[in-house]
């Protein structure tokens, strides 16, 4: 089962032909052969070296793939509009691993695509990952493994190290899922909690946050009314000083929100058990 | 990016926001004309990029023109909260009948610009959200639309404001609103907008301005872009920006290298957990090429209270054998003075370990090791 994404995904890269695109395509399409085309305007008609197709707009690659997932890796200044097509094409599943796109046009992208009904992921996110299954995104595939647990976080590389840490204790994933560091983005730490525990597959819970707004607060509520399944959790930015952004733009305490302390005790009251390092993650687990 | 008092109020004014006239001065002489031009009585403000620069003794208000050179000299002599005062504002000091707070900011769960207002003005808004939060009305901005009539109408009814300011109020909302959009800011924030008495009866007025720029989107506003201040960032974090690194200076002695933001952090949490305080918040970004490490490590390195180096690196896409060699050469290239501790893990692990040991590193197998072995040297040589 898993969640977002599996075997039968049929996957786009945006920005297929671009350095970065090149190199996650081919990454993707040799992790698991769901990748079925990719777009980029002006190179319609040839295919790449590995043999998936290119075309000029996503309108034309889905109604030729049937494709209904994509993923971005078009510059910042081109990804909401990118996001924008791939919406308008029917595409349910965005996955918009681009860094740096301005927080007032994600505002507009995101009432866009809530009026077409498209999920997004992103952006500025490493994307998702359903072991063995699918690849969407850059997380490294090496370091997962198929299992029960759902993995939800705001970070990259903090979240390949719990995932690393998962594996070598034996725990495998159900899906991995990054949900960026941008203060607008798509899918929050909500909506995907909920997906995992409505899949079958899943029957524990990672969620790794960090300081800034309030995500982290409003998933815990929800936690405590509705999940069954164990939830252990992890804050990053317990020693961060207020108004400075850690790298990630929605990585910031403005005055007394978004405070690793309220987030932890919020999570703590929820019923999740909080790791005080990323490597105790695996321990709580068990 | 923050913007000064004087820039955000040249931005308001053009979107239709009434303020004060107002001269910049960087001297005494300079402010002594500034007021002869203006007209006594005049305020004078530092323009520094920090808060509660009133309580610091930022804000006077000068009577004559002896008391405006003696002020401003003594605020331009002021350092408030590191930064020092470079120029002031002169500006033509208003006559005021009662003062309101009206900002736009992002509503991250809303996922909305959104207006708040208050009749409870010149006062700390963080203040009034903790103790009387009844006291701010908010509204969300439409992405598509903008702020309608009604809506900054229905934010004038709700706080309160007598029927015959409605217009003006409605007028300045949607400037602000309308700056807030068309420059891209995160913040756009008038405290007080006060009543003020002019010739032609009580108007609104913006007698101070504050606004934050997304720098996402500094591409596409060149003319804000120069605006930066230097003062806002340390020369460490000005080199690390134009690298394309995420930097931030802090107090400690433990000089962090790491790639990925959130790693990053959780590297700080640990160094902290262990005793330890980190000299900064440092993320090599994707890749960690050796020319981009060489030139994190010389940051890090330029700030002398570092006493030791911690590299923390997760090798996922680009593999630790890579990553290593990256950081052997920066060591050669920067051939630092301090000793380092490297924790290197993931992909390609054992590789990397193995050119790490061939430089002069100690290495560690997790995070919390590095961290503990980092604030052990770290008080060694403070010791």
């Amino acid at each position: 089962m898993a969640i977002l994404a599996d075997s039968h995904t049929r996957l786009i890269v945006q920005g297929i032909t671009g350095r970065e695109g090149d190199f996650h395509a081919r990454q993707m399409h040799a992790y698991a052969p769901i990748v079925v085309g990719g777009v980029t305007p002006g190179k319609g008609g040839t295919v790449t070296d590995y043999g998936v197709p290119v075309f000029d707009t996503v309108g034309q690659a889905v109604r030729e793939t049937g494709a209904n997932a994509s993923v971005i890796y078009v510059p910042a200044k081109f990804a909401p509009d990118a996001i924008m097509e791939a919406a308008d094409a029917g595409i349910q599943l965005i996955v918009c691993i681009t860094e740096g796109i301005p927080v007032l046009d994600m505002i507009r992208v995101r009432a866009y695509l809530d009026i077409r009904g498209a999920t997004l992921l992103g952006p500025n996110c490493p994307g998702l990952l359903t072991p063995g299954q699918a690849k969407i995104g850059i997380i490294p595939a090496n370091i997962a493994m198929p299992g029960d647990v759902g993995v939800v976080s705001r970070s990259g590389t903090l979240t390949y190290e719990a995932v690393h840490a998962l594996t070598q204790a034996g725990l495998g994933q159900s899906t991995i899922v990054g949900i960026g560091g941008d203060p607008v983005h798509g899918l929050d730490f909500l909506d995907v909690i909920r997906m995992f525990n409505d899949d079958p597959q899943t029957q524990r819970i990672v969620m790794i946050g960090e300081i800034g707004g309030n995500d982290e607060e409003r998933a815990a509520a929800w936690v405590k009314e509705h999940v069954k399944k164990p939830v252990v959790g992890f804050i990053a930015g317990r020693s961060a000083p207020e108004g400075r952004r850690m790298g990630h733009a929605g990585a910031i305490i403005e005055g007394s929100s978004g405070t690793a302390q309220a987030k932890i005790e919020a999570m703590r009251a929820a019923g999740i058990k909080v790791a005080d390092l990323p490597t105790q993650i695996p321990a709580l687990l068990l | 990016m923050k913007l000064h008092e004087y820039q955000s109020k040249q931005i308001f004014a053009r979107f239709g926001v009434p303020v004060p006239r107002g001269i910049l001065a960087e001297n005494a002489t300079e402010a002594r004309n500034a007021a002869r031009e203006l007209g006594l009585p005049v305020v004078i403000k530092a323009q520094v990029l920090v808060g509660g620069r009133g309580k610091a003794g930022g804000v006077k208000v000068a009577h004559t023109m002896e008391e405006v050179e003696v002020l401003a000299e003594r605020i331009l002599s002021l350092t408030i909260k590191g930064l020092p005062v470079r120029r002031v504002l002169i500006d033509r000091a208003a006559d005021i009948r009662g003062e309101l707070y009206l900002g736009v900011t992002i509503d991250r769960a809303r996922r909305r610009a959104v207006l708040m207002a208050s009749s409870a003005g010149g006062v700390d808004i963080e203040e009034v959200a903790a103790t009387t939060p009844e006291r701010i009305v908010k509204v969300p901005v439409d992405p598509f639309i903008g702020l309608p009539d009604y809506l900054a109408r229905d934010v004038a009814v709700s706080i309160g404001l007598a029927r015959e300011h409605w217009p003006k109020f409605i007028h300045v909302a949607r400037g602000l609103v309308k700056a807030f959009v068309d420059n891209d800011a995160s913040l756009a924030e008038i405290n007080p907008l006060a009543l003020v008495a002019t010739d032609g009866g009580i108007g609104l007025m913006a007698l101070d301005g504050k606004m934050v720029i997304d720098d996402n989107a500094l591409f596409r506003h060149p003319d804000l872009a120069v605006m930066r201040d230097p003062d806002e960032e340390s020369e460490a974090e000005r080199k690390a920006r134009n690298a394309d690194l995420n930097f931030v200076s802090l107090d400690g002695n433990i000089g962090c290298l790491v790639n990925g933001a959130g790693l990053a952090m959780a590297t700080l949490d640990i160094i902290q957990h262990f005793g330890g305080k980190p000299a900064n918040f440092l993320d090599v970004a994707g890749g960690a090429r050796a020319d981009k490490v060489a030139t994190a490590l010389r940051i890090v390195l330029a700030d002398p209270k570092v006493k030791v180096v911690m590299f923390n690196i997760f090798g996922g896409i680009t593999r630790c054998d890579e990553v290593a060699r990256g950081i052997v050469q920066a060591i050669e290239e920067v051939r630092p003075t301090v000793p380092m501790v490297a924790r290197i893990t993931g992909t390609n692990k054992a590789e990397g370990d193995r050119i790490l040991a061939s430089a002069n590193l100690i290495t560690a197998e997790s995070a919390a090791e590095a961290a503990q072995k980092a604030v052990a040297l770290a008080n060694a040589a403070a010791a």
